[in-house]
């Protein structure tokens, strides 16, 4: 009886033994042949990264099609901003048009989180697929109106605001936007 | 054999030599590292990165020099310095090419096995002076390490010394002309190759260090170019034990005659500082009792019963055993 479990002992060391070296030389072989693997790095500077469309990054003011902003000055980008970076101040035009005076984004508290897109009315504020803003002058960060405007309409071709919007403005009068009837003459009795 | 060359060059050289190989391989294991981990490592100072050595050296040598107040200064500055003094003391018997050879000591391996034990000097002095729990557990687990491993480091090595009939390494050398001794001493060759991990502290083995659970373990206390040499001692600790594991079992300088011996030698050990690296790539840290437990209960009989059978083997092919009276 004490023989068989001598013998149990020395087989059952031999086993372990021989598996784990075996477990040991494979990690090794594993681990050696990730030699042929593909790299993961990106060469950063060199190599850009590939960001999906809907990155957040750096914030533009669009244009409509005509190339007029579209941003009408509404402050609910401001309101919707958790760290308080956006500030503007709305102005109408001779045409009654509503757009920014002045319209700053301080990128140093910035955080990126897309709710003043979110908040926009109009598609005229838009994070894109950039990230590459470093400065080495802190008040380099804050962005005017002319650095923000681009000329372009970004992620909403064919968006034009004020040729959707029933509010009249100088050269289009109310019933005249797309897809709008005639208003209708409520003190009439014709149906 | 041509004329002898002059001993000054040899030391100049093998200084030269392992001075820029130690720092070298700091880059080295970085960029394979990275290659065992999908990645490209320092590849931007320098062709390859090469330059980021100097720029680690540079930023070492800025680093403040700093000796805890608790510490105990005098033995705390001389704890780096045995470390490279002992594994540069090792090399003086290591033959890179026939003739290449600083002293042609007729004792060689045991002058290894006792500069290598003198090196765990420096862990112990280093941790205890440091006046630190984790130092010292550190330094404690060192000397327990060592000094185990250094049993059957010992052991291992005595089967290519029944082989060869000398403790000189060129002579070891030189009679593996028919075979290399890693073919009849292949376990001598394995437990040497683990003891050499432990004895140098690396990755499977560097529970002195365990910076996941003793911060930096004897040297957490240590800055600048102390620690410096703490890690320059590292790695000229690889590159001791790859070039004896290439002398004692893999023929030294011995090649086909397309490159000269130097190349062959320097080829062969940086296979195995390769192989440091991929085991450090590779392995997980046993834990401090499972390394104990490896060494004392498996390696140490492995030893024994590979010399055992040695001896007996040369015994019978002399045909001594033939006189032995019963």
């Amino acid at each position: 009886m004490g023989n068989l479990k001598l013998g149990f002992v020395i087989w059952n060391l031999k086993f372990v033994i021989l598996t784990s070296m075996f477990s040991i030389l494979q990690s090794m072989w594993l681990v050696f042949l990730h030699m042929f693997h593909k790299r993961e790095t990106i060469q950063y500077p060199e190599e850009k990264v590939k960001l999906p469309a809907r990155w957040r990054g750096r914030i533009v003011l669009t244009r409509d099609p005509d190339m007029g902003e579209r941003c009408v000055g509404c402050y609910l980008c401001a309101a919707a901003c958790p760290v308080d970076c956006i500030s503007l101040q709305a102005t109408e035009d001779e045409n009654g048009r509503r757009y920014p005076e002045f319209f700053r984004i301080n990128f140093s508290r910035c955080i990126f989180c897309g709710y003043c897109e979110e908040a926009c009315p109009t598609y005229a504020i838009q994070l894109i697929p950039d990230f590459e803003m470093g400065e080495y002058n802190r008040q380099n960060l804050v962005y005017e109106k002319e650095d923000l405007l681009i000329n372009g309409e970004g992620k909403y071709p064919g968006y034009n605001y004020y040729k959707v919007a029933g509010m009249a403005i100088g050269g289009k009068d109310k019933g005249q936007a797309e897809n709008e009837e005639p208003p209708l003459d409520i003190k009439s009795l014709e149906p | 054999m041509t004329e002898p060359i002059n001993p000054w060059f040899i030391i100049g050289g093998v200084l030269a030599g392992l001075l820029t190989v130690a720092p070298g391989l700091i880059w080295f294991e970085r960029r394979l590292l990275a290659l065992w981990q999908d990645r490209y490592g320092p590849n931007r100072a320098g062709p390859f990165g090469v330059l980021v050595v100097l720029a680690d050296t540079i930023k070492l040598f800025f680093k403040e020099d700093w000796i805890p107040p608790f510490a105990d200064k005098a033995v705390f500055v001389i704890a780096p310095a045995i470390v490279a003094i002992t594994v540069l003391m090792s090399f003086v018997i290591v033959p890179f090419a026939p003739g290449v050879i600083v002293v042609d000591l007729n004792i060689g391996i045991l002058f290894f096995l006792a500069m290598s034990s003198m090196g765990a000097y420096s862990i112990i002095l280093g941790g205890w002076a440091s006046n630190n729990k984790y130092a010292l557990l550190g330094a404690m687990r060192g000397a327990a390490q060592l000094i185990s491993y250094e049993v059957f480091m010992g052991l291992s090595l005595m089967g290519v010394v029944l082989l060869s009939g000398s403790f000189s390494l060129q002579d070891i050398v030189n009679s593996q002309k028919g075979m290399w001794y890693v073919v009849p001493q292949f376990i001598g060759f394995v437990t040497f190759l683990i003891a050499g991990i432990a004895e140098t502290h690396r990755l499977p083995f560097d529970i002195p260090e365990a910076e996941s659970e003793l911060i930096a373990g004897f040297h957490s206390e240590y800055s600048s170019m102390k620690f410096g040499l703490f890690f320059v001692g590292e790695y000229l600790g690889i590159t001791l034990i790859s070039a004896l594991v290439v002398c004692l079992f893999f023929g030294g300088w011995l090649g086909p005659d397309f490159l000269p011996p130097l190349v062959w030698f320097i080829l062969k050990t940086f296979v195995f500082i390769g192989l440091f690296i991929l085991l450090r790539a590779s392995m997980p840290r046993p834990r401090y009792d499972q390394l104990m437990e490896f060494g004392w209960k498996i390696i140490l009989p492995i030893t024994l019963l590979n010399l055992v059978v040695t001896a007996v083997i040369l015994l019978v092919q002399s045909g001594a055993v033939m006189n032995i009276k019963f």
